[in-house]
């Protein structure tokens, strides 16, 4: 442990941190667009900058580590014009769109411009002006919105393990790109949607069936029902429609997601949806009611034990459905119909 | 798994068998390529020349049925070089002799002969494994879907107690399962043999307990398993079948059979999201909620069980699964009607050791690995820490078997089945996705290049496959990802479904199909 003093108050930490990740556990809080914890300190955005006594530059707090002793002010004078100047040279390059952006009420830029009372960029000068990417099935990429963090990159790189993205050019025309700038669909890129999940910013964003803003939906955490790793998500809901996912950190998934969990999920509010019971009748299906359906079903499964004893009937279960499901199914077979045959495609 | 996802980040080696985990477990396809990053070996053995493979330290492009000749080939390199660990041999296993004398045959000239591999490549591979402090072993179903599938998952038992790579943190032997709860779906007694937590339905002490708590007099004799099942109901013996969630008119092998089966029924019920192809057949229809609109739990691959949450309404007039069954239950005299799968729950705790400490409450924030034995339990990271659950790892010495349909000259190649990473299973919920289907739209058969040559086949050609139960049509993709000899389809879709080929025969400890392994005849149409 060391003891340092932030903003005048003395604080005992873990040695072998940054000043941010002290700060973050102390819930002190410090800007950044290009910090992710899962990933190595970058240094990039240059806002976590943070004023250390005894040094006349200010320095990075994601890059830093605390010191026994030192003396941080995480929101000097000079910290905060440094901030505010560095989010105006950010927003001089950026398209003044907040208004129509679907990012906008979840856009960490537009939130520190606010905070920090940035209403237009000063620096007017030429601006980037790139063809939007749209080529993938599932997002977009609009270089115009991008401010080089770097999170996209690193995390098709250090986390997914893909490396589709990378930086071309040099400074005002560095950009996120594929390989020979030749398109996401021409890419290795697996649209797993992690870099669209890092994006401080509008320039990756989901194609949207639906349309939302970000104050509209409310997020439900739940488990992924395809393959079983179990990943960790939020379903974002609008009325009674599913109309996008969002990945959760923490176990077992490391706020990652694969392509059919984090857009696969059209089925749910899909049309084809079976929404009646149906009973064949002269080789059709016709509506019926549930009690209709149980009446029939009941007298069936009454009517093959009495004929031809219990083990004439037979159930699948569902390694689709949930724990509680598979039980009562399995309970109904055993103790109230009185066969062992259940099984499910285990196997399959 | 006996160890846990995230524990892929602690093997010193990675022996991934029979598993195209960046496709098909996604996720933990990209904790392993962070873990070879960070300097872990790493091992492949498949018939294809799957993503893993480039980053292998040693890849096996091993013929589909040979998983038993390689892994025993690796166990005489290790035993022959004494890189075993013979203080665990000793310590924690039993039959250690009869295991030596069995793999005494497997040179590695043998193995490398049955495998069609470079024998070089499994003493490499056997001295990766071994020298690894922290080895994990990693599988699905190119070992299980073999008509020696249960031996197959002996022979890596085998390889890891050998080796002491169990019971360690990131070491262990780990099977992917496929589907989002087919853990759960074991674990709650989904099998014919088990009642929830694996206690057998011929044991009377098991039975009793569950008579006690249930109030009901229950069967001892064991049930049939899917294949079974369908393989009475063709004879007429099964009359009534109730399908909650699948769709084996897609999934099953061999599916002229299938719809036989089906058809013959007196009566068939299939509860689902969709009409799927195996609804289109049932005399009643339910409609079921999807995973979104409802409460409830999954046991993922590690072991955890995790809620899912509702976060809409079921559409139109469908009903969550345990609503129906709950319904149906009380119809049939069941005294309990549950208001909430909270309370299912509480009842599945009562009566399954492993789940025990788990409630809703406890995984309200994250998830539990069972076992988790009482209600302060804090989960079990992974298996068999305070020794072999059993006593000692018993060694299976078994012997390489060929599949049960080899190449002849009327069927000269070999026909393998797996999964794509843009679809999921039967397609009734990624058939149902736009993007999707735009990535992996339709059915097609891998044939190696020199292969296609031969019979004039070119990329995008239409062919003729063709085996002992059936005959599709489907798209050549011609690659070097499979080899001369094999070819390779997904199972995922209605048209072309390589399910019309597939062979019935099953692992006679298993009952699992041999999905992975036809003989196919392959032709151009139109030739």
């Amino acid at each position: 442990m060391v003891r340092i003093t932030i903003n005048g108050v003395e604080y005992q930490v873990e040695d072998d941190i940054t000043i941010l990740e002290a700060c973050n556990r102390l819930d002190i809080p410090i800007p950044t667009l290009c910090h992710d914890e899962r990933l190595n300190p970058y240094g990039a955005c240059r806002l976590c900058l943070v004023e250390l006594k005894g040094k006349n530059k200010l320095e990075a707090s994601c890059t830093t580590k605390v010191r026994d002793g030192m003396e941080v002010e995480t929101h000097s004078d000079k910290v905060v014009r440094t901030r505010r100047e560095i989010l105006d040279l950010l927003f001089s390059n950026h398209p003044e769109d907040c208004l129509t952006c679907e990012k906008s009420g979840d856009c960490k830029l537009q939130d520190y411009c606010y905070e920090y009372g940035v209403e237009k960029g000063s620096y007017l000068g030429e601006k980037r002006d790139y063809s939007i990417d749209d080529s993938n099935h599932f997002y977009t990429y609009d270089p115009n919105k991008c401010i080089l963090c770097g999170k996209c990159v690193r995390v098709c790189d250090q986390l997914q393990g893909t490396s589709a993205i990378g930086f071309e050019n040099r400074g005002f025309k560095t950009k996120v790109s594929t390989p020979f700038d030749m398109g996401l669909a021409k890419s290795t890129c697996v649209s797993c949607g992690n870099c669209v999940a890092a994006c401080p910013v509008g320039a990756l964003l989901p194609k949207r069936k639906i349309r939302y803003r970000a104050w509209e939906v409310k997020k439900v955490k739940t488990t992924c029902s395809y393959c079983g790793v179990g990943c960790q998500m939020y379903l974002l809901v609008k009325g009674n429609q599913v109309v996008g996912v969002e990945p959760a950190e923490g176990k077992p998934n490391n706020g990652l997601l694969c392509v059919k969990g984090r857009f696969g999920y059209s089925f749910i509010n899909h049309t084809d949806r079976l929404k009646t019971p149906l009973i064949k009748r002269n080789g059709k299906f016709e509506e019926a009611s549930w009690e209709e359906v149980y009446d029939l079903i009941v007298s069936k499964i009454k009517e093959s034990k009495a004929k031809y004893g219990p083990n004439s009937l037979a159930g699948l279960t569902s390694a689709r459905c949930t724990n509680e499901e598979n039980y009562l199914f399995q309970k109904m077979f055993r103790a109230l119909i009185g066969t062992n045959n259940v099984d499910h495609c285990a196997r399959l | 798994m006996t160890n846990s996802i995230e524990e892929v980040l602690d093997n010193d080696a990675m022996f991934v068998i029979g598993s195209n985990t960046t496709e098909n477990h996604p996720v933990i396809g990209t904790f392993m390529k962070q873990a070879i990053r960070r300097g872990t070996k790493l091992i492949v053995a498949d018939p294809r020349r799957i993503e893993l493979a480039d980053y292998a330290d040693v890849f096996l492009q091993i013929k589909p049925g040979t998983n038993i000749a390689l892994i025993n080939g690796m166990i005489h390199v290790i035993i022959e070089n004494k890189l075993y660990d013979r203080d665990f041999v000793d310590k924690h296993t039993e039959n250690f002799e009869e295991l030596k004398k069995v793999v005494k045959d497997y040179t590695p000239e043998l193995a490398a002969e049955i495998c069609g591999v470079d024998k070089e490549d499994i003493i490499k591979a056997a001295r990766i494994y071994a020298e690894a402090e922290r080895a994990g072993i990693y599988y699905a179903m190119g070992i299980t879907q073999h008509t020696t599938g249960t031996h197959s998952v002996m022979s890596l038992s085998n390889l890891s107690l050998i080796c002491g790579n169990i019971g360690k943190e990131g070491a262990g032997i780990n099977p992917l399962r496929g589907q989002n709860n087919v853990q759960g779906a074991c674990d709650m007694g989904g099998l014919p043999t088990d009642l929830p937590g694996y206690q057998k339905v011929f044991k009377d002490e098991a039975r009793e307990k569950f008579e006690r708590v249930w109030k009901v007099k229950l069967p001892s004799k064991v049930g049939l398993t899917v294949p079974e099942i369908l393989d009475e109901a063709e004879k007429g013996k099964i009359k009534f079948l109730y399908i909650m969630g699948e769709n084996p008119m897609v999934s099953d092998p061999d599916i002229n059979h299938v719809k036989k089966a089906l058809t013959s029924l007196d009566f068939l019920i299939v509860q689902d999201i969709f009409l799927t192809e195996t609804a289109e057949l049932a005399d009643v229809v339910l409609p079921a909620a999807s995973f979104a609109e409802k409460d409830g739990t999954f046991t993922n691959t590690e072991r955890r069980v995790q809620r899912i949450r509702k976060a809409i309404e079921p559409v139109g007039a469908a009903k969550a699964d345990w609503q129906i069954l709950t319904d149906l239950m009380v119809r049939l005299g069941h005294d309990k009607k549950y208001s909430h799968p909270s309370e299912i729950m509480d009842e599945i705790r009562s009566v399954t050791p492993s789940y025990r400490g788990i409630s809703y409450d406890r995984i309200e924030v994250e998830g539990i690995q069972w076992p988790c034995t009482y209600m302060k339990h804090p989960g079990t990271k992974y298996l068999h820490r305070e020794g072999i659950a059993r006593g000692k790892g018993l060694l299976m010495a078994v012997d390489h078997r060929d599949s049960a349909e080899v190449p002849d000259s009327e069927y000269p190649f070999i026909l393998t089945t797996g999964r794509l990473l843009y679809q999921y299973h039967t397609r009734t919920m990624t058939g149902r996705v736009d993007g999707l289907n735009k990535l992996a739209p339709e059915s097609f058969v891998e044939i190696n290049d020199a292969t296609a040559n031969k019979l004039n086949i070119s990329n995008g050609d239409k062919v003729r496959l063709t085996t002992r139960r059936g005959s599709i049509i489907t798209t050549a993709r011609v690659t070097e990802i499979v080899d001369e000899g094999v070819v390779f389809m997904p199972f995922h879709y209605t048209e072309g479904a390589v399910n019309y080929l597939t062979n019935t025969k099953l692992d006679e400890h298993a009952k699992i199909p041999e999905l992975k392994v036809a003989a196919v005849k392959i032709e151009k149409v139109g030739s």
